[in-house]
């Protein structure tokens, strides 16, 4: 459809040869009333790869990992899994897919060990329920309530009632958010597992570093559109430039002119929200000397000056002009 | 594989079951508040008691009508001092008061039954044992009829109200907490049959019916010598019967619900007309006439009035063919409608 064109860096680069494809959407629209969640979304995720939806609260990701769930139905579009469509392959689509939604909360009063087996016994295959409590470690907590685990046992008790029949794809929506970072690094791991066996996972989140860090590509997403799409180092390149240099003046002082901060050598973008200015560089050992001379001669103050490494966050407020967790 | 296959339904049953076992209130409410609730009735009801009449004698240095009184069966005396006679009667201590004479004096208040039944009784005493001599002979001829206490008519009542109560709140409860965890949703998102679901919360719900239902008539049997006069196997069937028109009317209530408070409302909406209109404490036959079609359309009526059909009177199948025309009926409607609006979201 018009205008939704993703503004695709590579396009399938990130492929492995002969993977085909895992899942797929194309023209896909939902709405609400008059909110259009998803709005003429395309996607493609291989098998065997680890895909991200990325985007802020409300970009549509929850909506759209679960129309590929078969939890919702699009308005339009067509959605194809494992070469199968919902409606007609349900059951056979079930029985391959572990799936983890953002909110569930299993009964209070059961155990790890009892809620695992109840989620087993739906499967005509999988593992057994040691060996599943034992990949997701948890097999300690095996005759714990649910009532008495902590946020990171309970996620990952969700994702071990997700992996239980052994899935081919793997859906997980926002799986740790409201994580401490050793839970959160504790389910990255358990994965990156699941990947070594040949699983394909499809994400959502708006943690940039879990996108980096997890996913071979990523799709940004914003008001319902992908409006970008790449490997994480694809879209950081695709800023032109590897370094972020932020500064703010004291108080009272103006910024500079971005006008004049723009010709400044190695100075890719220039970007001010609020008291901040950012600058995109390339060569922040050409930027840095450059942006301070420009200052002394103004004879301004400087707050605070930072660089780091460009991330995908940088990459979307590239892309939209908003931070990601408060767009 | 090492590990037998798992079957959903037992599986999802047993589930249930925990859940309910690991709520010691619930067990509470379910199990032994029922029993609670017989044995305070049966206790206040108690026929025995009634038999009795108390009789307030004014104290007198000359009177022997006390010690004339003492032995007489079925009276019971208490001696007054003459200004506690007014309270007595008024707080219906005792049921007629005598001040000696001569004449002898009997004071009470004729729009009350049980003084009129009481002042008859002790005169008959006071007037055979001074040499009344009875012109017409007569034998009494005492009938006692099982069945016919008022807790015999109680323990269908409250077999049917509990048997209402536990199968609306258990269901509705579970399927709508689960729901407003977001479990249903997670749970259709496997390949888990869906009817297996609701099926197990049925099964759960029959496990516990057994239960429940034979503790209150082993406990109404042995506490208060309650016997169905009728078929147990008959009686076993109407609980069956009752227990799945109430699940599926409670399965109906929680389709749409998405919080505890939103169903507890309907449950409260639908039980309240049941528990005043069915007759559970009293006989429903005392609302007006023109309420009658509408009584009698009520499960729980039916539900009770068999029950009594068969506890009271010994009726079998076909005596209250209505009333499980009526359950039945209850039962198809609601699960088929259930099924059809569940919402899982």
């Amino acid at each position: 459809m018009s205008g939704s064109a993703p503004a695709s860096v590579a396009p399938g680069a990130a492929a492995a040869p002969g993977a085909g494809v895992a899942l797929r959407c194309q023209g896909l629209v939902k709405r609400y009333g008059d909110l259009t969640a998803v709005d003429h979304l395309e996607l493609e995720v291989l098998r065997g790869e680890c895909f991200g939806l990325l985007g802020p609260n409300g970009a549509g990701k929850t909506t759209t990992i679960e129309i590929l769930e078969g939890l919702l139905t699009a308005d339009a579009g067509t959605v194809d899994v494992l070469g199968l469509r919902w409606g007609r392959d349900d059951r056979q689509l079930r029985e391959r897919l572990g799936i983890q939604l953002q909110e569930t909360q299993f009964s209070d009063k059961l155990t790890v060990g009892e809620i695992t087996r109840l989620f087993r016994s739906f499967y005509a295959r999988g593992r057994g329920i040691d060996e599943i409590l034992s990949l997701v470690g948890l097999e300690a907590k095996r005759d714990a309530r649910y009532v008495a685990l902590s946020g990171g046992q309970k996620q990952r008790l969700a994702v071990a009632c997700a992996l239980v029949g052994s899935p081919d794809v793997l859906f997980l929506d926002e799986p740790t958010t409201g994580l401490d970072p050793q839970s959160r690094r504790q389910l990255w791991s358990l994965l990156e597992g699941y990947r070594a066996g040949g699983g394909t996972i499809l994400l959502t989140t708006h943690y940039m570093d879990e996108a980096e860090s997890l996913c071979d590509r990523v799709a940004v997403v914003d008001k319902g559109k992908v409006i970008a799409l790449g490997t994480p180092r694809e879209l950081i390149r695709s800023l032109g430039a590897e370094h972020v240099v932020e500064f703010a003046m004291v108080e009272g002082e103006p910024l500079p002119d971005p006008e004049l901060l723009r010709p400044l050598p190695g100075v890719r973008d220039v970007r001010v929200q609020g008291v901040t200015c950012g600058l995109v560089a390339s060569e922040i050992h050409l930027a840095i000397p450059a942006l301070l001379d420009l200052l002394g001669d103004r004879r301004t103050k400087l707050a605070f000056l930072t660089t780091h490494s460009a991330t995908l966050e940088d990459v979307f407020m590239h892309l939209t002009g908003r931070h990601l967790r408060d767009a | 594989m090492p590990e037998p296959r798992l079957i959903p339904i037992v599986e999802l049953t047993m589930a249930r079951l925990r859940e309910f076992l690991r709520e010691p209130e619930a067990v509470f409410w379910v199990f032994a508040f029922p029993l609670l609730m017989a044995f305070a009735l049966g206790i206040a009801f108690r026929q025995e008691r009634a038999q009795e009449v108390v009789v307030g004698v004014v104290r007198h240095e000359a009177s022997t009508l006390g010690q004339q009184l003492k032995d007489a069966k079925g009276i019971r005396v208490r001696t007054l001092e003459p200004g506690e006679v007014d309270a007595a009667l008024r707080r219906g201590q005792v049921a007629v008061v005598l001040v000696p004479g001569p004449p002898l004096v009997y004071r009470f208040d004729p729009s009350r039954p049980e003084s009129r039944t009481a002042r008859l009784v002790v005169d008959d005493v006071l007037q055979r044992q001074a040499g009344r001599v009875e012109p017409i002979a007569s034998r009494d001829e005492t009938v006692l009829a099982p069945g016919s206490r008022y807790i015999d008519w109680l323990i269908p009542g409250l077999l049917g109200m509990n048997i209402m109560g536990t199968s609306l709140w258990s269901i509705g409860f579970s399927v709508v907490h689960a729901r407003s965890r977001k479990l249903l949703k997670r749970l259709m998102a496997t390949p888990m049959p869906r009817v297996q679901y609701l099926a197990s919360h049925l099964l759960a719900r029959l496990v516990f019916l057994v239960l429940e239902a034979a503790a209150l008539l082993v406990f109404a049997w042995l506490v208060f010598g309650v016997r169905p006069a009728g078929s147990i196997a008959l009686v076993a069937g109407l609980v069956l019967l009752g227990a799945l028109a109430f699940s599926g009317l409670g399965l109906l209530i929680a389709t749409r619900a998405t919080t505890i408070e939103g169903v507890s409302g309907w449950m409260n909406v639908v039980m309240m007309p049941m528990w005043l209109l069915s007759g559970v404490f009293f006989a429903s036959s005392n609302f007006p006439d023109a309420a009658q079609p509408i009584i009698r359309l009520l499960p729980l009526t039916a539900l009770v009035d068999a029950l009594r059909g068969v506890m009271l009177e010994g009726y079998g199948a076909a005596a209250i063919g209505r009333e499980i025309a009526t359950l039945t009926i209850c039962t198809v409607a609601t699960f088929g409608l259930s099924v059809k609006l569940f919402r899982w979201r």
